[in-house]
């Protein structure tokens, strides 16, 4: 039984590995400018991993079929070797210093995303988030957008932002969509706003993961490398719709980026 | 400490009621809780099936359906939203009424006065109103199946400000979240006279002879748990009444200004959206320790007892389990690393959390080392305390990666979170019940469990959870988003096949759970009477009859000479020496740290 036991784990540990050596699943491909240090971060801590997964699932086999079952005349009182002493070392020393390298690395890719400033010239974009969709607004011409006022939005007569052009000069040429497009290459600074409850902007393509939090805009920014269309998705319970609250999201060339939002001003 | 020893002491009850139902004695409330533990956990798992089975084949209908909720399964088919309130129920029985119920309050109870040689409780009448509390709650809970627009589906974390507007917010977020807010704040207040009664028990009421260090390790896990139950409960309790406060009173704890739903805009204003998941994770964290702790202590009794020999240093367990007790207090906003958080803080709560790995891999070091040169005496109880060890490995090493904010990018709210956290608080504490079940069952109700059956349950319940939890690990590094209904995006519609294998797993594993409940029941009335000490162990809950008399230790006080794992020695009893035997042996002593 302790040896069926053993054989168990060790396939079970490999049958586990496979997928993950083979990447059968694996995170979709990055089209940002950040992305490549969240990759390596992933791929050394699936190296790190993967070994401790493995080596103590296959140890901890090994031992069940070696020291299962009465050998008479044998005692049981074998310490390992190195005792107690030596496990705690190993474990503060090996995965202290495996952990505390994991973190330290950690820290460049996350502060690449938030311990640095939009650029001057980034191109300002806002999302909002409300049940069960996102909408998106582009300052017009005078690069400027105007005030939201919750007390005028209404989806029934779509005004999803709450504007009011007849009295805020910056909304009259502001342009609401519903897909979002950015041009590649250029950096986006997005001004994220909630309309009624917690949301997130989760765009995996685009190593992009945050969520909106009602009473506090936040902003972030980044650059996609790459043209193509991708998919932003809700990834915050926010009500019975949530599975379905997504957009797509666009990278487009430079001109076709223009064309885009001229064609969506003109539909205003 | 041996003069207080009796002082919980009372009379055995004559009457029906007072035996059996609003009982006084440690023992009979310990196998309530363990009841109330059972029924949650097929509640639990029912709905975890129908869970399974409408994210698999979406538009199938599940027969029957209909009569649990009209409006949630039109023609059986379920709806999006009662995927949700099943989700959130499923998680709420599990998490609250099993994970916490049964390796803690149920096992607790029956053991804790056992292992440090008392009568009782130091307060019995508290202890019993710990048990109706918590049962009160359940009711509770129950009850938010049979309001009209049904239980929450704001998931068991019930972030605001989707719990706090009201029924504005979607269905089950009216009465539905009061409801569960009302059952949760009960029950931390069930738990936190659970935590009083435990915490004094096992510092004033041991006997003569037992030490700190000389108590067995699940009863050393109980006391770390209490320590965490008393500080947390009381955070969770007064952080569920603000939320009903919110709904009935006007209130605007976590509802900020300016909301507009359903296109009206909101009454509240001022309040803060990140204020619940703080309150929240600041319970939620260390809640995790509370439900997989008592299962380390457990797993470690019934391994020492299977091995026949201590563990490598009976100390650096203990010193290991209380390092995860005051660290996870400092690790809970790696739930709240993308939440909106200052990102600065983010990386502040990164660290503690690779840290934690440090104390785990201690712990599980110590037993895999402790399997070295044993001889490990296979039984149920010790196939579930060895996969124990599998699991618990898992899952601590897939928290390398959520312990990171830059890979949480990637993870954060992904099946690959919900793999984690099933492997390492559910599965692993799930395993340390059975382990335990199967090891105390004999001295719980005096009769032995059967065997074969029980390693039946173990080989396909093993296989099984590791067919169901492993392949969410994919699903997350491709991007599936956990608490979706069905799986719109484009992106994850390839990754459906995956879900089917994983519910044809799951309903498997749950059905042979059935093994267990038909082994539990038979045997509760059936099974061969069990001996004193069928286990040739050595903690003092083996030196007295199954079932133990009222009193535990009849009209003696026990006195205590050794530490509890005295095996692998040379006695007149055989390879071990019972905790409470005066024997002093020549030689071969081990690991006595008075």
């Amino acid at each position: 039984m302790a040896k069926l036991f053993a054989v168990t784990l060790l396939i079970i540990a490999i049958v586990s590995a496979i997928p993950i050596i083979r990447n059968t699943w694996h995170p979709m491909e990055d089209i940002s400018a950040h992305g490549q240090a969240i990759d390596d971060q992933l791929s050394e801590t699936m190296w790190e991993a993967g070994i401790s997964f493995l080596a103590s699932q296959i140890i901890l086999a090994w031992f069940i079929w070696k020291f299962s079952g009465d050998r008479p005349g044998e005692k049981t009182q074998k310490k390992f070797p190195g005792g107690a002493k030596g496990l705690v070392i190993a474990a503060i020393v090996l995965v202290g210093i495996e952990v505390f390298a994991l973190g330290i690395f950690g820290v460049k890719a996350w502060g690449a995303i938030y311990f640095t400033q939009p650029g001057p010239d980034a191109l300002p974009i806002q999302v909002q988030a409300g049940q069960f969709a996102f909408y998106f607004r582009y300052p017009g011409p005078d690069g400027a957008l105007g005030p939201i006022h919750a007390d005028k939005i209404s989806e029934g007569n779509q005004n999803f932002f709450g504007l009011d052009p007849a009295n805020d000069v910056d909304s009259r040429d502001d342009i609401v969509t519903a897909e979002m497009a950015i041009p590649v290459n250029k950096e986006i600074r997005l001004l994220m706003h909630a309309k009624d409850v917690s949301h997130s902007f989760y765009v995996p393509a685009l190593r992009i993961h945050q969520d909106f939090v009602p009473g506090l805009d936040l902003q972030l920014h980044f650059t996609a490398t790459k043209v193509g269309r991708y998919e932003i998705v809700c990834s915050q319970l926010c009500g019975l719709g949530h599975y379905n609250m997504k957009a797509y999201l666009s990278v487009l060339s430079q001109q076709d980026y223009d064309d885009w939002l001229k064609k969506e001003a003109a539909m205003q | 400490m041996h003069d207080t020893a009796h002082a919980g002491a009372h009379h055995a009850p004559t009457s029906f009621i007072r035996k059996h139902v609003f009982s006084l004695d440690h023992k009979v409330i310990g196998k309530q809780y363990y009841g109330l533990g059972l029924v949650a956990v097929f509640i639990g798992m029912v709905l975890s099936w129908l869970m399974r089975i409408h994210l698999a084949w979406t538009n199938a209908p599940i027969p029957g359906l209909h009569l649990l909720s009209s409006a949630g399964a039109p023609g059986d088919v379920m709806t999006p939203e009662y995927y949700l309130q099943v989700m959130t129920m499923h998680a709420t029985f599990m998490v609250f009424f099993v994970l916490t119920v049964a390796p803690f309050a149920a096992f607790g109870n029956f053991f804790i006065p056992i292992h440090t040689g008392a009568e009782d409780m130091p307060f019995p009448h508290f202890n019993m109103m710990s048990f109706w509390t918590t049962f009160v709650a359940f009711c509770v809970m129950i009850l938010s199946f049979f309001v009209a627009d049904g239980p929450t589906l704001g998931g068991w974390t019930q972030y605001a400000p989707l719990s706090a507007v009201g029924k504005v917010a979607g269905p089950g977020q009216g009465a539905g979240v009061v409801i569960w807010a009302t059952s949760i704040a009960i029950f931390c207040v069930g738990q936190l006279f659970g935590s009083l009664n435990f915490i004094p028990n096992i510092l004033d009421l041991r006997c003569k002879g037992m030490s700190l260090w000389r108590l067995p390790l699940p009863t050393w896990a109980w006391f770390i748990t209490s320590c965490m139950g008393l500080t947390s409960f009381s955070v969770l309790m007064p952080a569920c009444i603000l939320l009903i406060l919110d709904h009935v009173a006007g209130t605007s704890f976590f509802v900020a200004s300016n909301l507009v739903i359903n296109d009206q805009l909101q009454p509240h204003s001022g309040g803060s959206t990140l204020l619940w998941q703080h309150l929240f994770w600041f319970f939620g964290h260390p809640e995790v320790y509370i439900a997989i702790v008592p299962g380390m202590g457990i797993v470690s009794h019934v391994l020492i007892t299977s091995m026949r020999k201590p563990m490598l240093s009976h100390r650096v367990l203990v010193y290991s389990m209380g390092a995860l007790a005051v660290l996870s207090y400092m690790v809970y906003g790696h739930h709240m690393f993308v939440s909106g958080m200052n990102p600065f803080s983010s990386v502040l709560f990164s660290f503690p959390t690779l840290m934690i790995t440090i104390p785990s891999t201690i712990i599980v070091l110590i037993w895999i080392g402790s399997l070295y040169g044993a001889k490990i005496r296979i039984t149920s109880a010790s196939l579930f305390a060895l996969g124990f060890i599998s699991l618990f490995i898992t899952g601590g090493v897939s928290g390398f990666f959520l312990a990171q904010p830059p890979i949480q990018i990637l993870l954060h709210a992904t099946y690959f979170v919900v793999a984690h956290f099933h492997f390492t608080m559910a599965i692993a504490a799930i395993f340390g019940i059975f382990s335990g079940t199967y090891f105390w069952f004999p001295k719980m109700w005096g009769r032995m469990m059967n065997e074969t059956l029980g390693r039946i349950h173990f080989w396909c319940t093993f296989v099984g959870v590791y067919a169901i939890f492993m392949p969410m690990h994919y699903l997350g590094l491709a991007g599936n988003v956990r608490r979706y209904s069905s799986f719109a995006p484009d992106y994850m519609q390839p990754l459906v096949p995956v879900h089917q294998f994983i519910t044809i797993a799951a309903l498997f594993t749950g059905a042979v759970q059935l093994i267990f409940l038909y082994n539990f029941f038979y045997s509760k009335f059936k099974g061969p009477i069990a001996p004193e000490n069928p286990w040739e162990a050595t903690s003092l809950e083996w030196t007295i009859p199954s079932p133990p008399p009222h009193n535990n230790f009849g009209d003696v006080h026990p006195v205590v000479y050794h530490d509890p794992y005295q095996y692998g020695v040379e006695s007149s009893t055989g390879d071990y020496l019972m905790q409470n035997s005066p024997e002093q042996l020549k030689s071969g002593v081990i690991n006595d740290e008075p």
